[in-house]
């Protein structure tokens, strides 16, 4: 408590310190004049009796500060003076001041910016969601099964009225579709929510109200719908009467009952979504089928929340014991399926896996951009420390105390860290918006928000980097300032080129840290720009310059009835469009964003494990995929007109699947069992990618389209015109079958390979421009050094001219200082790199961590920016005249 | 300024300071004298440290100050120890004895 006290009592001291001070004034006065009284009570002239008081008390003014230091809270109250010295001093040397400010904005604002992305985007994605730190998203696997699972609606609903440790599970499925408004019709992203999904939330809609608790089960029994408060304003004009009023979806009529709050935007990091429909309404928007009372069907996605103080193990432990209870209860379909929880950051179903890589890698390069940055400062100050020593020294012969001067240098480090940490959040905050740029959006009207957040924890962090950084960047060369020796201080430094005292020595070894941190940003980005580069011209196993185009039948309201012979028609037509080689239907296109269908399969023959599950994902495509696709039938036939209903069941299989259930003997006219219905099989199909390119190869099947009928297919031509010339002979053909549709813009597969790579884009991307700054900051850093080292050696450098060492000489001299400090600083950086390069492995694609192409590029870049950085101070140095130099 | 005497123990003032007041209330030069008048004049107090120890005890609530009137009719500022200022000065006391009892035990040693 005195500790407090006292701590108190100089806190009030500083608000009353003229008050204070007048007091101690008087105290002293008081005390010198009762002292000099005794001296005259004891037989001194007056005169005599004060100077002897005054000699007998001490120095006056050394003694009112030290008990200054008592009484007022003295360090606040040098603060301040330093702050304010520090501000005067930054100014009377601009040009220092904002080179220094400049290259901790760049350091300080890259980490706020990054930090920002992932405060927003994996920490706290959901703007307006209460409680995120106790939201997780539901991770459903299957033994065997690589990846995300998912969970079907029974599943759902047994682990909700099973579980006790959780507030609430909600349902959350992205789906897509078509909304017309007025004759505009766009893209737009949806999701199909569970009824308590608002309240779970705590969002509450501006204008009407959230789904009812009955209003999530039903058979297509509750078209209602909630719409974002940016569909509102763009597409309703922000109607005041909305509620109540009806919007077709996909066919159906909805009833709109509420209006989002404007900053809501969903629960699906990536994507800002238009309007939810609560479960009930699934079949209406998906286009694989009524699914709410299958048990194998297993399309949700979702999250929970758990309750206050509940931990993640304990919930993860109440799942566990779920799935083994349905394990037992449902063999059939829940053999091996388990479900627990995932942190929102690893979400498995949404943007966040492929995000986390990309940012935690971006996170450390915007660090060592900031140590880099911190170096190029800390060697600024040393520099300035020189001009400054005349200062210092006089500061410490006036009686200074070597810890003020470090608190004061300090104080003016911490300045200009605070003002490029102001500098550095507002380059955060422009940027926030950045990464959207490199996300395209995947359709016109869908609309992808990939927003940073700066909020108190990103600030507070800020605030830590900036001391961090002050204290990084002010140690060194404060305390080298202190150490100022008096009597020596007019001596000027002796750094030679060759040799170097201890400051010099110091700065090399700041030169050391950034160019080996500047290596490792260089091997890092090579390798990501090479394996950006490999994955580009990697062949997916089939054409990328097949065109896609059709129409959204689903969205229009068709049926299968309707939707067989329009297809039928179409393709009939587009097969006789010139130009056109050949063309087909697939439900999904390849790499797309849609989920291929997957079922429980039985294999003629095999013997399953007693713990395998053989669900496998297939696709239904027409006649002619495989030759529209380009892809080669290893064994068998591909696909006919003739295989349609009539006819006996088929499917085609790729090589993974007929090695690994047929073990080198012939599948062709093997047989399947999909769907309780016998599929036998008449080819075997090469391998491709089929979701991206960093996929392992997995086992896939094929099944006609004609036997296997959905609304919703995608047509794909083989032509060697461009997607513009075909454009209007497509709408023509769509619109001669029904005039009120809309046809699918035709483009490329290229296109969709494209959007699946941009996280290896992104990442080498933002390590590119990083990896740059950082090289450019540690350029400047060498360079600053090396002419340093030139100035300071002026005499030495003459001396050595006019005792005949050449131009060349000089030259040679300077650079090869320069290359053996950036030669020790790459072997530092590639022993670094070496092992964290390995951190890098899901964004590597085909690229050993430990590429020689990466690390050859890093060390050439690297070579020829520090050569630069030497040569020109170098051409100075062989520049002075002897005798000038001589003569100094 | 006294240099020929023994320079005091560092951090032994506040102890000699709170017992200068135990009974009385006194003014700062009138501490020092007491200091030295109860040392057999072996101790003395050099007024530069004087003060700032002052001010550190009262901010530490173990003394008050109050404006008074000294026997020659001169304006001084006295200090008083309070409560807590008792009970610190007990303290310091015993671990003194502590201290001193280990030093001097050393010192006997052989």
């Amino acid at each position: 408590m005195p500790r407090f006290r006292a701590w108190l009592s100089r806190l009030v001291g500083l608000f009353q310190k003229n008050k204070r001070d007048e007091e101690m004034n008087a105290e002293m006065q008081a005390h010198l004049d009762l002292l000099t009284q005794r001296k005259i009570e004891e037989g001194m002239e007056p005169g005599a009796a004060r100077a002897a008081a005054r000699r007998e008390f001490g120095g006056l003014e050394q003694i009112k500060e030290a008990a200054r230091e008592e009484r007022v809270w003295l360090s606040a109250d040098q603060f301040w003076q330093d702050l304010r010295f520090g501000a005067r001093m930054l100014l009377r040397s601009p040009g220092f001041s904002i080179l220094a400010i400049l290259c901790l904005t760049l350091g300080i604002g890259t980490n706020a910016a990054v930090l920002s992305w992932i405060e927003g985007i994996l920490i706290r994605p959901y703007p307006l969601v209460a409680h995120q730190d106790r939201m997780f998203a539901l991770n459903a696997t299957t033994r065997g099964v690589t990846g995300y699972t998912g969970l079907s609606f029974p599943e759902f609903f047994d682990y909700e009225k099973n579980s006790t440790l959780f507030e609430s599970f909600i349902v959350d499925r992205i789906m897509g579709t078509t909304l017309s408004v007025g004759d505009r019709a766009e893209r737009a992203s949806g999701g199909i929510v569970s009824a308590n999904y608002f309240d779970a939330l705590g969002v509450r809609p501006i204008l009407g109200r959230g789904f009812r608790p009955e209003e999530g089960t039903g058979r297509n029994a509750h078209p209602v719908t909630v719409i974002s408060y940016r569909t509102w304003q763009e597409r309703y004009g922000g109607d005041p009467n909305i509620i109540g009023r009806t919007q077709i979806l996909n066919g159906i009529q909805h009833t709109i009952v509420g209006v989002a709050p404007e900053k809501f935007h969903g629960t699906f990091i990536g994507y800002s979504f238009t309007f939810w429909v609560p479960t009930s309404m699934q079949e209406a928007f998906d286009t694989t089928g009524y699914k709410l009372e299958d048990r194998s069907a297993r399309w949700i996605e979702g999250y929970a929340f758990l309750k206050t103080g509940v931990t993640r193990q304990q919930a993860d432990a109440e799942l566990h014991s779920i799935s083994q209870r349905l394990e037992k209860d449902y063999p059939e379909t829940n053999r091996g399926h388990d479900l627990a929880l995932s942190p929102l950051w690893k979400t498995p179903f949404n943007q966040a896996g492929n995000m986390t890589a990309t940012l935690g890698i971006t996170m450390v390069v915007v660090f060592f951009v900031l140590l880099i940055a911190c170096a190029n400062v800390s060697n600024l100050l040393l520099a300035r420390s020189l001009l400054r020593r005349h200062e210092m020294t006089m500061r410490l012969a006036l009686g200074a105390g070597r810890r003020r001067l470090i608190k004061q240098l300090f104080t003016e480090g911490l300045l200009l860290a605070l003002i490029a940490a102001v500098g550095g959040i507002a380059v955060a905050y422009w940027s926030r918006n950045a990464l959207v740029l490199a996300f395209p959006s995947p359709a016109a009207g869908i609309v992808i928000d990939l927003p940073g957040q700066i909020d108190w924890r990103v600030l507070l962090v800020s605030v830590a980097m900036c001391i961090g950084a002050t204290m990084l960047f002010a140690l060194v060369p404060a305390i080298q300032a202190s150490h100022v020796d008096l009597s020596g201080a007019l001596k000027t430094e002796g750094a030679g080129v060759v040799g170097g005292s201890g400051r010099s020595r110091l700065r090399s070894g700041l030169v050391l840290v950034q160019v080996s941190l500047s290596f490792v940003l260089l091997a890092g980005t090579g390798l990501l720009l090479q394996s950006l580069l490999r994955m580009q011209n990697a062949s997916p196993g089939f054409s990328t310059d097949v065109i896609v185009s059709g129409a959204d039948l689903f969205s229009a309201g068709y049926n299968v009835e309707r939707a067989k012979p329009f297809y039928t028609q179409l393709l009939d037509r587009v097969r006789e469009i010139p130009g056109v080689e050949s063309a087909t239907l697939a439900r999904l296109i390849p790499f797309s964003y849609g989920v291929f269908s997957s079922a429980p399969l039985e294999i003629d023959g095999y013997q399953r494990a007693p713990e395998e599950q053989l669900n496998l994902s297939y696709i239904e495509v027409a006649d002619d995929y495989f030759k529209t696709l380009g892809i080669p039938i290893a064994a068998g036939r591909e696909f006919q007109r003739t295989d349609d209903e009539n006819a006996l069941p088929v499917t085609v299989i790729n090589e993974t699947m007929a090695a690994k259930y047929w073990q080198g003997k012939d599948p062709i006219g093997q047989r399947v069992k999909l769907k309780d219905r016998w599929l036998q099989i008449v080819g075997v199909a090469k391998n491709v990618n089929y979701e991206s390119k960093l996929e392992p190869p997995r086992s896939f099947f094929y099944v006609p389209v004609r036997q296997n009928f959905l609304v919703s297919n995608n047509l794909l031509i083989r032509t060697r015109e461009t997607p513009g010339a075909i454009r209007s002979a497509l709408a023509h053909e769509v619109q001669a079958l029904d005039p009120t549709l809309a046809p699918i813009a035709p483009f490329r597969v290229q296109e969709q390979v494209d959007r699946k790579g941009y996280t290896q884009r992104l990442a080498a991307t933002l390590v590119a421009i990083f990896g740059g700054m950082a090289l450019f900051l540690a350029a400047i850093g060498l360079y600053a050094v090396m002419s340093y080292a030139v100035s300071q050696s002026t005499r030495e450098l003459g001396l050595r001219m006019a005792l005949g060492a050449s131009v060349k000489d000089l030259l040679g001299l300077v650079i090869s200082r320069g290359m053996r400090l950036t030669i020790a600083g790459i072997i530092i950086g590639a022993i670094a790199a070496l092992t964290l390069t390995r951190l890098m492995g899901d964004l590597l694609y085909q690229v050993s961590p430990r590429d020689p192409l990466a690390f050859g590029f890093a060390l050439a870049v690297m070579i020829a920016v520090a050569f630069i950085a030497c040569f020109l101070p170098a051409r100075r140095a062989a520049r002075i005249d002897p005798v000038i130099a001589l003569r100094m | 300024m006294g240099k020929q005497k023994p320079d005091l123990v560092y951090g032994t003032l506040d102890m000699l300071i709170l017992k200068a007041l135990q009974y009385d209330p006194r003014h700062g030069l009138a501490v020092a004298d007491r200091i030295q008048q109860m040392s057999k004049e072996i101790l003395r107090v050099e007024q530069g440290s004087l003060y700032p120890a002052l001010y550190r005890l009262e901010a530490q609530g173990w003394i008050k100050a109050e404006w008074g009137t000294s026997d020659n009719n001169r304006k001084a500022r006295y200090y008083t120890l309070t409560a807590a200022g008792r009970k610190q000065l007990l303290a310091e006391r015993e671990h003194w004895a502590r201290i001193t009892k280990g030093i001097n035990l050393v010192l006997a040693g052989a």
